[in-house]
């Protein structure tokens, strides 16, 4: 069962109160962009053993987006942070490259 | 006018807990920024209440007002004072970027009350209802079993809940099932 504190209500929320996003901090390339970026925006999407960062919405609660930073191997939280950003908060990368030294995710790590 | 009724039509059931509709209710969503002066003071004049901390629920002897969200409230108030209350708190609100809107016919609201109402609760709901963690006055929107809904602690034993009125039935029947006779945990 995966927990997850909501930054917005401060609910420790079961993941059955929760909707899944997909993949976090994804840049948006829309008319204008060339055919690779617009398909890598489209599509590309990582899909990592370790660390990786989402998006969730606390659906059944308070209704808010927020972000999660995770490992989808040991189903372990290193933290949630609000959605008005589009790099995780300095304290989480820390958490994380403490816990999984040398990981990477995209251009993190 | 036709005449408004409640969705569940007074329906009672008595069991491990006695489950029973709060008949008609009024209800006002208040959205905006809960620390601006023109949204506090319009719930007041909707409410008679402060604005409560989060996740918590107040009541007055003019009604009640619930945190529901970072940027969200509700008022409860008799059902036939909601548009004398939400003209109240329109004007309360003035400029500011914030609304006021009758909700009340969307909603149903229950009564969930006895000794085992906090087992029967939780039978349903993924929320930590021991004593110790959901005290009165502590109010929680989650769901109870697949669908939505806000509750709070009345006292100690009875939780307030409101759910949409399209699933009010939805929301009885597994209230029923949950506080069948014969089906006592004995958790808490
Ligand atoms: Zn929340």
């Amino acid at each position: 069962m995966l927990i997850l504190e909501c930054p917005y209500c401060g609910v420790k929320a079961d993941e059955t109160e929760l909707s899944a996003g997909g993949e976090a901090h994804l840049k948006r390339f829309g008319p204008g962009a060339d055919d690779e970026s617009f398909e890598g925006y489209l599509f590309a999407r990582e899909n990592p053993k370790g660390v990786h960062f989402e998006r969730w919405r606390h659906s059944y609660g308070c209704g808010k987006w927020f972000h999660a930073a995770r490992n989808t191997a040991t189903l372990e939280v290193y933290g949630t942070y609000p959605a008005q950003v589009s790099v995780p908060p300095k304290d989480i990368l820390k958490t994380i490259s403490a816990a999984v030294p040398g990981w990477r995710w995209r251009d993190l790590g | 006018m036709s005449e408004a009724v409640s969705a569940l039509g007074g329906a009672r059931f008595e069991g491990l807990a006695v489950v029973e509709d709060c008949g008609l209710s009024g209800m006002i969503t208040l959205r905006g920024d809960l620390s601006a002066a023109a949204v506090k003071k319009a719930a007041l004049a909707g409410s008679g209440c402060a604005v409560p901390g989060e996740r918590k629920a107040v009541v007055s002897d003019k009604g009640a007002l619930l945190w529901m969200s970072p940027d969200e409230l509700l008022v409860l108030c008799p059902y036939d004072e909601v548009g004398a209350r939400v003209a109240a708190m329109t004007k309360a609100l003035g400029k500011a970027h914030a609304l006021a809107v009758n909700v009340s016919d969307a909603r149903a609201v229950l009564r969930l009350s006895g000794p085992k109402a906090r087992e029967v609760l939780a039978k349903l709901s993924p929320v930590d209802l021991s004593p110790e963690a959901f005290g009165v006055g502590d109010l929680r929107r989650s769901r109870i079993a697949q669908v939505a809904a806000a509750y709070w602690l009345e006292d100690e034993e009875s939780f307030r809940i409101i759910c949409f009125r399209s699933v009010a039935e939805y929301v009885f029947g597994v209230l029923k099932v949950a506080a069948a006779k014969g089906s006592a945990v004995g958790y808490f």
